[in-house]
């Protein structure tokens, strides 16, 4: 039942990417909230839902965007294996986690997507592409990380009282 | 009868001698005497009234102020509400205008028919320049119909939900546009990029163009109606070892404030990929 969480809350930060965060921009860059969220979330301890989040997560900015619906969930993916991996490692950090996977990752899925377009015969500059678009993305992306990182740890909290008593 | 003449006297007496008192004072006489005396009597009403003020700040005071704040805060909530008024009837007023422009727009365009539709989000990508739009396949909107303002084109749909549809904007990097220079009497294909600028490619070397040419959409190709304004060129850009010409569009639809859209629906795209050769 506790999964059932995911779903307000997915359509709610894609809403919010689509609606608000996509006209916060930086030259031509801007941040991901749901890759954001998606991290913050896998990174939290008790949590056992997170490829069921990333999947969901990736299917519905999918259908939103113009770009294939494989882009987004082979990144979504690949942040919560990032971060399980992560969190494993540098439990005593989860800042330094979070910061990690917020980092690595946006560059993955903004590397992804111009290797798709480029693909598909869209004619996207390389230098454009990394200097005007990946790197303020990368930027907005981790001053996002730390509020949104507070915002899962506590809905983390509250969905999983249980292990937290114990 | 002499009792009585006595009185009279003496209170004849008590007022002249009263009187020129009071004479011998206005006149200053006494000045150093009644300084004395009204100096404390003033002195004595100050204290009295000093410690009355104090007496009537002690009990009245608190309740002044609770009350005070209490309007303050009645006051500021008025305030609140008011500006938050302003804003909604500017919001209003902005919308009006743009409307207003929009049934312009297509009252000098008759030979259209149009869907307004309020643009509600962008895409999730930042590689892409997509809007998506408050009218689908309810309202009649098809995949790629036209999208226009009262400025000029913005794009055309990709995609069609039920009661949503996503558009590509021109300046799109997998946007391809026919459009023609006015002046010139040229034509080109207008392509956008990443950071949203458009590009005017395939211009013909012989060709003359000038920063100011207006571009208008020439219709080849299907995709779009004829004439269409879609921007201005602002350079030209010419090499001698180059096949064609380049020149940087501006584009006349500011895509960053895009609030409000027309969708052409009494157009029907022609699809001409079967009849492009495949290698």
């Amino acid at each position: 039942m506790r999964n059932l969480i995911a779903i307000p809350v997915v359509i709610f930060s894609v809403i919010l990417q689509s609606a608000v965060v996509s006209r916060i921009t930086l030259l031509s860059g801007f941040a991901d909230l749901p890759l954001i969220m998606l991290s913050a979330w896998a990174l939290q301890e008790e949590v056992d839902s997170a490829w069921h989040w990333a999947i969901a997560t990736g299917l519905l900015v999918g259908f939103v965007s113009g770009v294939i619906w494989v882009v987004p969930v082979i990144g979504y993916l690949a942040a919560v294996g990032l971060a399980k991996l992560l969190q494993r490692r540098v439990w005593q950090a989860p800042l330094l986690a979070m910061f990690s996977v917020t980092f690595l990752v946006t560059i993955f899925i903004n590397i992804l997507s111009f290797l798709v377009l480029r693909l598909m015969g869209v004619s996207v500059d390389i230098g454009d592409a990394l200097g005007l678009v990946v790197l303020p993305a990368v930027l907005l992306n981790l001053l996002f990380a730390i509020p949104v990182y507070a915002v899962m740890r506590d809905l983390a909290r509250w969905t999983y009282p249980v292990l937290e008593a114990e | 009868m002499r009792n009585s003449f006595s009185r009279t006297i003496q209170t004849t007496i008590i007022f002249l001698v009263v009187g020129g008192v009071m004479a011998l004072a206005l006149g200053g006489y006494f000045s150093s005497a009644s300084n004395v005396f009204t100096g404390s009597l003033i002195n004595l009403q100050s204290w009295f009234s000093t410690r009355f003020s104090a007496l009537q700040d002690f009990f009245t005071a608190p309740r002044d102020i609770a009350s005070l704040r209490q309007r303050n805060a009645e006051l500021e909530s008025d305030v609140s509400e008011l500006q938050a008024q302003v804003i909604q009837l500017q919001q209003q007023v902005g919308e009006t205008q743009i409307l207003a422009a929009l049934v312009d727009f297509s009252r000098a365009n008759p030979e259209n028919t149009y869907k307004a539709a309020a643009v509600i989000g962008r895409d999730p990508s930042p590689f892409l320049h997509y809007v998506i739009i408050n009218r689908g396949s309810n309202d009649g909107i098809l995949r790629g119909m036209p999208v226009v303002t009262d400025q000029g084109l913005v794009g055309r749909v990709d995609a069609v939900i039920a009661d949503a549809a996503r558009v590509q904007l021109i300046t799109d990097p997998a946007s391809s546009v026919n459009v023609r220079l006015q002046n010139a009497e040229t034509e080109g294909s207008l392509v956008g990029s990443v950071t949203g600028d458009v590009i005017l490619e395939l211009i013909p070397q012989d060709v003359t163009v000038e920063p100011g040419d207006l571009a208008l959409t020439s219709g080849l190709g299907g995709g779009y109606p004829p004439d269409l304004i879609v921007g201005q060129v602002v350079n030209v850009r010419s090499r001698e070892f180059d096949l064609f010409q380049q020149a940087t569009i501006q584009p006349v639809v500011d895509f960053n404030r895009l609030q409000i859209v027309l969708v052409i629906v009494n157009f029907k795209p022609v699809d001409i990929s079967p009849l492009i050769p495949t290698p």
